[in-house]
């Protein structure tokens, strides 16, 4: 007899899904499921509208990191007029992403994840949240509160909006930054870098306790896949595609994004409405690949900012070869990212040049396709436009950050469970493990489900006939 | 004094909505003296239960959105919809202008990275609606707050009026529908 559990709906990720688990006779895990549960097709209705309209539109699937789907559009509608944006626009484009980057690991690490990491993943589910780290560590949830503040009142300051902002358009950017604006957001910086780094030393105080745990929660072998800058160093607004195995060997190196095609493809599995990206020359399920924080420093080779390159070495004594596996490392890399990412609006916003006027371009050129790339908090996204003489879309194909790490979520699931369900037993602290296995990942389903999408916790029991036989919700 | 409970759900939309809750920042310190969140996509309550406010994001684009409403609306005293989607129907209705099947298509086997791509059909995952609605045409809504998102400011003035026992009526400047 075959059971399988249900857990739905996944919760304190960024969207909908549900996870089954299927036991076999002796009720130890034979297979796990992570479903995506929404589908929205903006690869469809995006079809028939202007290509100047998509950054504002596309960024639109996803409210916790608009802005990089507002800069992947943007950046393909600058191809499609076959132009260099000027040095200002990409500075103030990459303004934008570093400080999305900042709110939204930040978002992840204090208001989603922490309360597993502070309170303990079998700490009574009402109280595993945000409402009450504020009424039981007011100081740390202040932390998060101000990084994230940080983080969306530059986005604001450039894009008039903390969710959703206008800035850039094919060609550059809508709007300059004054010297005074320059100024406010300089002088918080420090304090920035400083609650960053008090983040760090919770996430090493935590390993530090649980090094077990640490090492072993949801630890696999997988590729990586992410951006580089020329000299194989982290990159997250441009760059080239770089992809290693789990020994850290180069797969693929200074792939230029617009062949993305000729290494990547995905496949349908019928449970769920979100693909499964692979690396074509190993086929699936050989060719997975892990992206985001943990990905993109187990490819990269050094970090460009002093603070987060320290932070990076430790990082890299992590694993053999450099290459850090385990899933609950996510929680670290993610934080030396955001290091690096108030350090980098540091310098950004040292250089003059950030406050120059000459911020667009024009053209009367207009290519019929074109590829725009950057690492989204979670991981590298592509969109493809096609449009036809006119600028109208005639096509689009997306694949979104959670997207590729949709398989290596599968497989956490079936890890952690592996090890935490025996003889068909369960507890409630192994479901949440379950789902803090999912949230490592920091899965944005409103990103995935760009296509549709959400995330729910039930436990079904099912026969080997497909019978539900019980069902177990954690409530 | 006893909290207010107050209870969120997220239906077809970005998630912006909340977010745009999470950025009234420092407000949300003093909030939580005031009022009790109980299911919501950021707490791990998984099932709704009586609450006196229901606040729901995104419009109705499956059988699960549905379902996921109907519960909410039936625990709540009043309804709240936050956001373009939820209000109107939003960006998400765009969908509406082809069938439902082109639009499954396209993702699931046409996009050109997708090998021997078919339409997901488990019983497992829930099933897109014909037409994607704004809340108030499955439901009665009490009080609307729009935008894409509305501002962190919106947000915290209809709840700040909620608590004080009125119907929010958001002051002009506060009403966008960008």
């Amino acid at each position: 007899m075959t059971r399988k559990i249900v857990i739905e709906p996944v919760s304190r990720i960024e969207g909908h899904g549900k996870v089954t688990i299927h036991l076999d006779d002796e009720g130890n895990v034979a297979e796990a499921r992570f479903h995506v549960t929404e589908f929205r097709g903006f690869e469809k209705f995006c079809e028939g509208r202007l290509f100047w309209e998509m950054p504002v539109i596309t960024s639109r699937i996803c409210g916790i990191c608009p802005v990089s789907h507002h800069l992947a559009s943007a950046k393909a509608g600058d191809a499609l007029l076959g132009v260099e944006i000027p040095p200002t626009a990409k500075m103030l484009r990459q303004l934008m992403h570093m400080a999305q980057i900042v709110q939204s690991h930040s978002l992840h690490f204090f208001y989603l994840a922490s309360p597993d990491l502070l309170f303990g993943m079998d700490a009574e589910p009402a109280k595993r949240n945000i409402m009450a780290l504020i009424a039981e560590k007011p100081e740390i949830a202040k932390k998060g509160v101000g990084l994230r503040k940080f983080g969306q009142e530059i986005l604001e300051t450039l894009g008039d909006k903390k969710v959703h902002p206008n800035a850039a358009i094919p060609g550059g950017m809508n709007k300059a930054l004054s010297p005074d604006e320059r100024e406010k957001i300089l002088q918080q910086v420090d304090g920035v870098i400083a609650a960053v780094q008090f983040a760090l030393d919770l996430i090493k105080d935590y390993y530090a306790q649980h090094t077990g745990e640490a090492a072993s929660f949801a630890s696999f072998a997988s590729g990586y896949l992410g951006l580089i800058d020329d000299e194989g160093n982290l990159e997250l607004y441009d760059g080239k595609l770089r992809l290693r195995d789990d020994n850290g060997v180069i797969l693929e190196d200074k792939v230029d994004p617009k062949d993305y095609l000729s290494i990547i493809e995905e496949m349908v599995e019928d449970w769920t409405y979100l693909k499964f990206p692979y690396y074509k020359k190993r086929g699936y399920p050989r060719g997975i690949y892990r992206v985001g924080p943990l990905g993109r420093l187990n490819i990269a080779d050094g970090i460009t900012t002093p603070l987060a390159n320290e932070e990076f070495k430790n990082f890299k004594q992590l694993g053999d070869n450099g290459m850090v596996q385990g899933s609950l490392y996510y929680h670290y890399a993610r934080m030396i990212e955001a290091l690096y990412a108030a350090e980098k609006i540091k310098s950004l916003l040292e250089d003059d040049l950030i406050c120059s006027t000459e911020i667009r371009v024009t053209s009367t050129k207009l290519n019929e396709e074109a590829i725009g790339v950057v690492e989204a908090p979670r991981g590298t996204l592509f969109h493809h436009y096609w449009i036809d003489p006119s600028g109208m879309i005639r096509k689009v194909n997306l694949i979104v950050a959670t997207g590729h790490n949709n398989a290596a979520m599968n497989r956490s699931v079936y890890e952690v469970a592996k090890g935490f369900i025996k003889d068909g037993k369960l507890t409630e602290g192994m479901l949440n493990r379950v789902e803090a296995a999912i949230r490592c990942y920091d899965p944005c389903l409103s990103c995935s489900t760009h296509a549709l999408g959400q995330m729910p916790l039930v436990i079904q029991l099912v026969s080997a006939k497909g019978e539900v036989i019980g069902e177990i919700r954690a409530n | 004094m006893a909290k207010t409970k107050i209870a969120t759900a997220w239906l077809a939309g970005c998630a912006g909505c909340h977010m745009s809750f999470l950025d009234i920042d420092e407000a949300i310190i003093e909030l939580a003296n005031l009022v009790e969140i109980t299911t919501s996509p950021i707490t791990d309550l998984k099932e709704f239960s009586p609450v006196d406010v229901g606040i729901v994001e995104g419009a109705v684009a499956n059988t699960d959105n549905e379902e996921a409403l109907k519960k909410l609306r039936a625990n709540c005293k009043i309804l709240m919809a936050w956001g373009d989607c939820a209000c109107f129907g939003g960006i998400v209705t765009m969908r509406n202008l082809f069938p439902k099947e082109e639009v499954l298509r396209r993702g699931f086997v046409e996009t050109e990275s997708t090998l021997k791509g078919s339409v997901p059909s488990s019983e497992e995952i829930p099933k897109l609606l014909e037409q994607v609605r704004p809340v108030n045409q499955v439901v009665k809504v009490d009080c609307y707050v729009p935008g894409c998102p509305p501002s962190s400011k919106a947000i915290h003035y209809a709840l700040s009026e909620l608590l004080q026992g009125r119907i929010p009526v958001l002051p002009s400047e506060m009403m966008r529908f960008d």
